[in-house]
């Protein structure tokens, strides 16, 4: 039976965490993903959960303990933030490399120096070659139906590999919505348990993480790339699947008004609802835009994101990271080298907005369709990198 | 107490590994798998013995055995134990599994000392053996917080200025037993009864325990490849490498040794103190010794021999 409760982001993705009858929860707190891991302690020391909880002494370590898990066979989850992610960097390679179905929380929040305990997307961003499946919600409603889904997508034998649920720091870290979120016993039944390929199990001995070459390494790599290329398949399915199982529709992007759209907004995370938002009301005043959200960053969904852009004029992207030196954004240079990629030209223009949790308002917002639509009239496009709500 | 016929013939840890001849390693892990009590499973840090033993697609253990990276091994262990637990607890695993990582001494006297500090207080079910080499020899010979005064590693070389290292090794079962576990002890390869004895009361214990055993290493202490055993008796006999355990809190002395030699004879063995024996460092060999007395007095009170 489903039901609507009240739940902040965090509370979204530990309840769903919950639900997904993890064995093995290693983690340490960090603001502002800290909510996850007590509202965790909470299920764990009030027996609500068999889940074996290791309270470690870092994210270095909690990764760490994750993949001696993963490799056992355990269902594994944790969750992170901004240095706690920086300081998973190394393991976050490991744990793709060594094939672990782990599952992470993370409340994007911004990189020091200096210090910022608010949402941006540095930390993702950081860490987006790492080999993770990585997703983006939009509302605690989404973290909470992404995160049952990550653990099927993960542990599925033609993907194995890990995924992270990012939500905006405070904005939905924080933040109270109604989340319809499903029955324990249906969930269980949804997600069944973990049927590991390869475990650390004394009775069929193997070796993992031995050491590979200029021999065999490459190698290695490729079908890591392969995995995540495999994984676009399986994602869909289990879109399907948790459709049939909640009625809720996910993919690889959510496209809003594109049918018609002559310009739009490309983003990630909660300014998409923003941006949908404002797109509406623009919209119900006869101008053609619309907004596309890709739920999910890596791998990057080249062939929806183009065919949702395909009759498009103008294009804004917004990035809630610097790329410090590149020629644009993260998000923007991935949608320039697919465009390129498929020979496809567009006017695009990128906006780096939001840094260390600074509002992007829906006035911010409709600048950005107006410029978008102006370039999609003169063919011009005025500013290829601007930043948005900046003292400059 | 093991007795050598009672041993078992089987090889979990099999030749073939690229170890250097001579290397305390292969026979410090070979003697560990032969004291196991039942099914279980490896972790090891990066370091010699990892990179050694698993070159793909190549392995010497018939165990089940993981490496993940240089500083976590302790963590890693933890993991694997909590999935243990949390499996028997669902009913998907129903035997018990003993965890044992090692790891160099640089893996945990430096860059893992946090990892292993954090699973010690959580009192995770396994066996941590430091394979004490003194210094990172994988990465050709740096010293660590491991390496004894007077070494020449490559960053601490015999200069003509500053002879080795400066600085001295740190009391790293004193660390261990600090976190209140109930077994934490020493162990050199030249007297194995004692080693191995320690590795099947290390796995008996419900809760972490630690085994910190001298590794000799030809290429990085530089000493003969066929007098490793020897250095490794020479280390225990000249009280430079007490050999005492530390079970709930009280120290035991397990190698009395009445009548030391002197630690130079454990140095002049090694390439790495050889600069000690030209005339204007001649002293530091004194400082030396004066370390080596002053830590067996300190080891032998707390083990309450006089």
């Amino acid at each position: 039976m489903s039901k609507t409760i009240g739940l902040t982001g965090d509370e979204a993705i530990a309840y769903a965490a919950k639900q997904s009858n993890v064995d093995v929860v290693a983690a340490y707190p960090i603001t502002p993903q800290t909510i996850i891991v007590e509202a965790f302690s909470e299920y764990v020391f009030n027996g609500e959960v068999e889940t074996e909880f290791v309270c470690v002494e870092s994210e270095h370590s909690a990764m760490s303990a994750c993949i001696g898990s993963s490799l056992t066979g355990a269902r594994v989850f944790t969750a992170t933030a901004s240095q706690g992610l920086a300081l998973m960097h190394e393991m976050l390679y490991i744990a793709s490399g060594l094939r672990c179905p782990i599952v992470m929380g993370v409340a994007n929040r911004a990189l020091s120096a200096p210090i910022n305990i608010h949402g941006d997307h540095s930390d993702m961003m950081g860490s987006r070659d790492c080999g993770w499946i990585q997703i983006y919600a939009e509302n605690a409603q989404e973290a909470y139906d992404w995160i049952i889904q990550a653990f099927k997508i993960a542990e599925d034998h033609n993907v194995l590999l890990p995924v992270t649920v990012s939500i905006d720091a405070y904005i939905l870290s924080h933040s109270m919505e109604g989340v319809q979120v499903q029955g324990d016993e249906e969930t269980s039944r949804f997600l069944s348990t973990r049927k590991p390929v390869f475990t650390l199990n004394p009775d069929k001995p193997v070796t993992v993480g031995a050491i590979c070459l200029t021999d065999y390494y490459f190698e290695m790599k490729r079908q890591q790339v392969e995995a995540l290329k495999e994984s676009f398949g399986v994602i869909h399915k289990v879109n399907e699947e948790y459709k049939d199982f909640t009625n809720r529709n996910y993919s690889t992007i959510e496209a809003y008004g594109m049918e018609d759209a002559e310009a739009a907004i490309i983003c990630l995370g909660s300014t998409a609802g923003t941006a949908k938002a404002v797109a509406k009301k623009l919209r119900s005043e006869g101008r053609k835009v619309g907004v596309v959200k890709p739920w999910v960053y890596r791998p990057f969904p080249t062939e929806e994101i183009l065919g949702a852009i395909k009759d498009l004029r103008a294009l804004a992207v917004l990035d809630r990271a610097c790329s410090f030196g590149a020629p644009c954004g993260a998000l923007c240079s991935d949608i320039l080298a697919a465009l390129f990629q498929k020979g496809k030209e567009l006017r695009i223009f990128n906006g780096i907005y939001g840094l260390g949790g600074r509002d992007i308002t829906p006035s911010d917002i409709e600048s950005v369709f107006n410029e978008a639509l102006e370039a999609a009239e003169t063919g011009v496009v005025k500013e290829p990198v601007k930043f948005i709500g900046v003292r400059e | 107490m093991v007795r050598l016929k009672d041993l078992t013939t089987e090889e979990l840890f099999t030749s073939g590994h690229r170890l250097c001849a001579g290397c305390g390693e292969g026979i410090i892990a070979r003697m560990a798998l032969k004291a196991l009590r039942g099914p279980t499973v490896i972790v090891s840090a990066t370091g010699c013995l990892e990179v050694a033993s698993t070159i793909y697609p190549f392995t010497s253990w018939r165990l089940p055995w993981a490496h993940v990276a240089f500083e976590n091994a302790a963590a890693v262990a933890s993991g694997i134990e909590a999935a243990y637990k949390a499996m028997a607890r669902r009913g998907a695993w129903n035997k018990h599994v003993d965890v044992i990582a090692f790891a160099g001494d640089g893996g945990t006297f430096d860059i893992g000392i946090q990892a292993l500090s954090g699973a010690l207080e959580r009192g995770h079910d396994f066996v941590y053996i430091c394979v004490d080499n003194e210094a990172y020899m994988n990465t050709g010979i740096q010293r660590s917080g491991a390496t004894p005064h007077g070494a020449a590693t490559t960053t601490s070389p015999a200069g003509t200025k500053i002879p080795g290292k400066p600085e001295f090794k740190k009391d790293f079962i004193g660390i261990c037993a600090a976190h209140g576990i109930e077994f934490a002890a020493t162990a050199s390869p030249a007297y194995w009864n004692d080693y191995m004895t320690k590795v099947t009361k290390a796995i008996e214990v419900e809760g972490p325990a630690v085994i910190h055993v001298f590794s000799p290493c030809p290429l990085g202490m530089r000493h003969d490849s066929d007098k490793s055993i020897e250095l490794a008796r020479l280390a225990v006999q000249t009280r430079y490498w007490p050999v005492y355990e530390v079970e709930n809190g009280k120290y035991k002395l397990n190698m009395k040794v009445t009548k030391p030699r002197p630690v130079s004879e454990f140095l002049k063995t090694q390439g790495r103190f050889r600069h000690l024996f030209q005339p204007q460092f001649q002293h530091e060999i004194e400082v030396i010794q004066q370390w080596v007395d002053e830590n067996w007095k300190r080891i032998t009170a707390l083990c309450g021999e006089t």
